[in-house]
Order: C-alpha cells, then structure tokens, then sequence
C-alpha cells in the first residue's frame, strides 16, 4: 500500500518533468536546438500566474488561461526575434543562447518579483482525498488530470488540425515543407509558443507544490532526464520518461537507506547519464537518432 | 600588411611568426614580471585570479574552442583539482610533489569520464556534462572524509621555495608561472599532430575520420588534457580562495567559465586571456553598474544573473568570435586601411546542419 501511495506521488510529479520534456521534444522535433530556459519559462510562467491569481485577484481558471495565453505570446516572440537569428550556427552557440535566456528570466524575475517564496490559493491547496487508505492530494490529482487532458489536446490538434500537421510536417523536412506552402518560420514561431505554454501549464500545476521562487527554474535539468530516457523527440516519450524519473525520485528518496546517502538529489541525472551511456536512442524513439562514434 | 615569406616547414610551425611577435610578447612577459613594483596587493590578488581563470579557460577552450565539444560541468574539473591538492597538502605531502599528482589526478578523471560520455554529439554531450556536474557537486558534498562535506575544507598553505602563499607577490608570481607554462604546452599541443586532429575533429567529424583520426580516443584525449589543464587552475583556485567548500563548484562556475571563451573568443588561446580578464573584472564592472543604475534596481541580487545572461546573448547573437575576434577585426582594418572591406568577417548565411539520419 506504501508502495502505490509512492507511485502516486511519483506519477504526479513526473508528470511536471514529463510536460517540462514534452517542451524540450517540441521545439527540438521542429528545429533540432534545445531550449536549455525551458525551466526558466516555466518559472515565469510560476510567477505571472503569481501576479494574476495572488496579487490581482482573479478566478483560478482565467487566470491560469491568460497566463497560459501570456507565456505563450512570450515564446512565439523569443522565436521570432531572438533564437531565429542562431539558426545555422554551431549546436553549442544555441546552447549558449538559450542558457543565456534562462539567466536573463532569472534575474528578470527576482528583480521585478523579488526573491521571497509566493504563493496563491487555488481550488485545491490542501484538499485529500481517501480511496482504500489511499492518500490523494486534490493538488497530486489536478497535475495528472491537467496533464491528461493537455495530452489529448496536444493529440487532436497534431493529428486532426491544420497547422498541427503542418507543424508535423515542417518538422519531418524543412525543404519539402516550404515547397508545399507551408510558412516554416511562422510555424517555428507557433511551435516555440506552443512548448512555452505547455511550460506555463506545468509552472502553474507545480505551484501550490513548490511554492513559486526562481529556484523552480531547476526542474528544467531534471526535465532533461526525462526527454533523454523517452529518446528526444517522442511526444509520449517525454511524458512516459517523466514518469518514470519522478517514480525513481520518489522511491531513491523512500529507500535511502538502503542505497547511499543523497541519492534522491541526483537519481534524476543518474538516469540520464545511465540512459546516455546504455541506451542512447532511449525508450520511444523510432529512428536512431544519436550518432555513435 | 605583413607578409611573411616562409621558405622551411620549421618556420610554418614556429612559436612565433615573426620578430614582431617576438618582441611584443617578451615586453608583455617583462611587464608582467615587473607588476609587483607598481601595484598593490589587492590588485595581485585580482591578477592572480585572472591567471587561473586563464588556466581553466585554456582547458576548456581546448575542449570547446578546438575540439567542438561543448561541457557544461567544468567546475568539477575545478573541484577535482581543488579538493585533490588540499586533501596532499593535509596529508604532508609537498606543493611541488602535490602539483605533478594533481594533474595527473584530473587528466585520469577526465579520461574516466570521457570514454563513456564521448559517443555523444553536440546536445546530448552538453546534457550530460550538465547531469555530470550535478553529480559531482553532490560528490563534493557527500564525500565528507575526502572532502569536509559542508562543513568545508580549509586550504593548507605551505612554505615552497621558503616563501608562504600568503604573501600576494610570491602567489602572484607562482600564478603568473604556471599560466605561461601553461600556455606554452596548449600552444605545443596544438600543433603536434594531437592538437591538429583535435581542430580536425571540430571542422569536420566526418572529414578526419577519413584522414584515419580515431574519433573516440582523441576525443576522450582531449577531454584528458582539458581536465589536467583545469585541473591544475582548481589547485591555484584552492590556494586563493584558501577555505573549500562544495558550492563554489556548481553550475555558475562552469557557466562562468563558458562565458569566458565565448567572450574571450571560440578558438583562440588570446581569447582565454581576454574572457579572463573580463570576468574577472566583472563583479567590479556590476559593482560600478550598481552605482548608475537607481536604487531599487541596483541593489536588487537578481542583476548579476542577468547582466551575465545579457552579455552571453550579446556576444553569441553580434560578436561571436569574441573579443579577439574584435581586435583581429580593429588590427586588419589598420593593416589595410583604406581598402578594407566589412565582408572580411561577415558571417556566411548557413542552413541548419542536421543531426538526423
């Protein structure tokens, strides 16, 4: 019963890693950079909600569609002015950059915010449920609900809608895409505002959990983990790794004891590297995608 | 404009290209040996301090600048060498013998760490190197019997040739030492046959793979040097800082040190001296950016981040070949002066290189 108790708990927070990932596998499906300020943006999107919920007063919802809505705007303009201009360049000058970004978030934040600890009220803070003796935090149960239905989402608009498959194609092949009409940096712009505000999403589910400060702008690392284990550049991938990342944390942190001391901080990048050194290609990926030398 | 009219192969590969060169860097070796008469001790410190900041940038700038392969968890390099020299220094054993293993130490660490994590290319070597310095900073913390955990280490600070690294002058000459030994190996490095599959390595994997360069061994090779190299700047690092602890080896140092390159100049080794130099006139430039700034804003802690990461964008989106880029640029203009052409150094447009199959 501890045991499923654990896997709940891990299953809601890898689903926090697994939607920070899905952030990274979007943008680097479409344009092969990885937007190292991807945990940043998630911590601004920690922060506005902050600014729109707890200072301003608005109804949970509205306030998590426009931060949502808010960060998004934010991504497709990051593109369209700023990480366009690297296309072209060496991988190790976009990893530069977008490093650059996410301290520039940082110090964005804890200057305009300030660097207390906030929080806001939402339906959920410190609502249980019990199901057979088993203990479900409202807050556990809005994080698996909410990735769920952002999942599906995500879903129908790829398969169904025009520009999702649009994006799909662009990201397929670049070339073919621009001879077929597709506008390709416009849709870049649209899949960088896309995997913000799936950020923003996990920024305010993380919230009443994490309390917002520019230190959750860490989650973005461990959310490398869980890309790489779902091998970079499959959508379930990234969430199926954030799962199990967050179940490895929670049971490296219950059996401590039996292991060694500390585990748990670095469970997360054991696994990566672990996954690197064994299985490159990590669990879904179709195609082997990482050279070997 | 100089040309030089090179008739042996002894002269392609010369140290030096020309008298010119020659002379300048004697006088720049004859003023720096000659500091201690002017400044005063709080300056040595700081010069000190760009000198093993140099040494670290010229470890990665090896990795990064000449190899291509990015690290995002130098510092633990730093730490390995750091904490290894404090730990001989405890146990007795002497400065010029703890040096030698320190080195040796951190090119085996480097090595270690290389074969496993070399099969992967761009990205995926910057995560790992980022998860791997996570790692060993959690090792500093947890290792107490090695390391002090977080209560800390302090640094013994031995006599050497009967003087004590207390005094700022004996410290910043012993600093100055070992930076232009240690610029004299990278550059003897650099153009033995190593150093050239390194560059080769870094223009095209593809291309000295063909010229029979065995891709795995020079890249866990160069990832050896460059943890001797930084390495050895940790041990000097120990001796300034003079009291260990594991925080000081986390992510920011080894941002720290990629922003030097990057500043400094991707692929040059006068690149190292600028991005040092920079960066270790940094909190002093934040410090006068403080004063300018109205109060609410500069006393706010979140500027040094920010001012960091705005540098960083600078210089990657308008600057990309750093600040020796910048004086290549200003000394070809007067070279040729009337006639130069803006063209020289425009960046080439270039489509995205994919890593897909």
């Amino acid at each position: 019963m501890q045991l499923i108790q654990l896997l709940i708990d891990g299953v809601a927070s890898g689903c926090i890693y697994g939607l920070v990932a899905l952030g990274f596998v979007l943008i680097y499906k479409a344009t092969e950079t990885i937007n190292f300020a991807q945990g940043d943006i998630l911590m601004l999107g920690a922060f506005v909600a902050y600014s729109l919920i707890g200072i301003l007063g608005m109804d949970y919802l509205t306030g998590f569609a426009l931060t949502v809505l808010i960060i998004a705007v934010f991504g497709f303009f990051l593109d369209a002015v700023v990480v366009r201009q690297i296309i072209g360049q060496p991988a190790f000058a976009t990893v530069m950059l977008t490093i650059g970004l996410g301290f520039i978030f940082r110090g964005f934040a804890s200057i305009y915010w300030g660097t207390d600890i906030f929080s806001f009220s939402t339906p959920f803070s410190g609502k249980i449920t019990e199901f057979n003796g088993l203990i479900i935090s409202y807050v556990n149960l809005s994080i698996i609900v909410g990735t769920a239905v952002l999942m599906s989402v995500l879903y129908f608009f790829f398969t169904f809608s025009k520009i999702g498959v649009a994006m799909r194609a662009s990201s397929e092949n670049q070339l073919a895409a621009y001879y077929m009409g597709i506008p390709v940096k416009f849709i870049f712009s649209l899949i960088w505002s896309i995997s913000a505000g799936v950020a923003a999403v996990a920024g305010v589910l993380l919230a009443p959990i994490t309390l917002v400060d520019t230190s959750i702008s860490l989650i973005g690392l461990k959310a490398f983990a869980a890309a790489v284990l779902g091998g970079f550049g499959s959508i379930p991938g990234a969430i199926v790794g954030g799962i199990i990342i967050g179940i490895v944390e929670q049971l490296c942190g219950t059996y401590e004891n039996y292991l060694f001391e500390g585990v748990r901080e670095i469970s997360a990048y054991l696994v990566l590297i672990l996954t690197l050194i064994i299985y490159p290609r990590g669990l879904f990926s179709d195609k082997a995608e990482v050279k070997k030398v | 404009m100089r040309f030089i009219f090179k008739t042996k192969y002894s002269q392609d590969i010369n140290i030096a290209k020309h008298n010119g060169d020659r002379f300048w860097y004697s006088l720049l070796i004859l003023i720096m040996v000659a500091l201690p008469l002017v400044l005063d001790d709080f300056y040595l410190g700081e010069i000190s301090y760009i000198c093993i900041l140099s040494i670290a940038g010229i470890g990665l700038m090896i990795l990064s600048g000449y190899t291509g392969l990015a690290s995002l968890g130098h510092a633990a390099f730093l730490g390995v060498g750091a904490y290894t020299h404090a730990f001989l220094l405890t146990n007795g054993i002497p400065f010029y013998a703890s040096i030698p293993i320190v080195i040796i130490v951190s090119f085996l660490v480097g090595a270690a760490i290389g074969i496993p994590i070399l099969r992967l290319t761009g990205m995926y070597l910057a995560i790992a190197t980022l998860a791997l310095g996570f790692i060993a900073e959690h090792v500093f913390i947890k290792w107490e019997h090695f390391t002090g955990g977080n209560r800390g280490l302090p640094v013994p600070q031995p006599e050497f040739l009967g003087m004590s690294f207390y005094d700022s002058v004996f410290f910043y000459y012993v600093c100055l030492v070992f930076l232009i030994a240690a610029m004299f190996a990278a550059i003897n490095i650099l153009r033995s046959p190593t150093g050239r599959a390194f560059v080769a390595i870094r223009d095209s994997e593809i291309a000295a793979q063909s010229l029979g360069v065995n891709l795995g061994l020079y890249k866990a090779l160069s990832f050896a040097i460059s943890g001797a190299f930084t390495g050895l700047a940790g041990a000097l690092l120990a001796h300034y800082i003079g009291y260990l602890a594991p925080d000081i080896f986390n992510i920011f140092l080894s941002l720290t040190l990629l922003l030097l390159i990057v500043v400094g100049g991707m692929g040059s080794l006068h690149g190292t001296v600028f991005g040092a130099i920079f960066v270790g006139f940094l909190p002093q430039l934040i410090a006068i950016c403080r004063d300018y700034l109205p109060s609410s804003i500069g006393s706010q802690p979140g500027l040094e981040p920010m001012l960091f990461g705005l540098i960083l964008v600078f210089f990657i989106l308008y600057e990309p070949l750093g600040i020796y880029g910048r004086w290549m640029k200003i000394k070809l203009f007067f070279e040729l002066f009337p006639t130069y052409k803006r063209q020289t150094f425009k960046k080439q447009k270039v489509f995205t290189k994919s890593d897909r199959v």
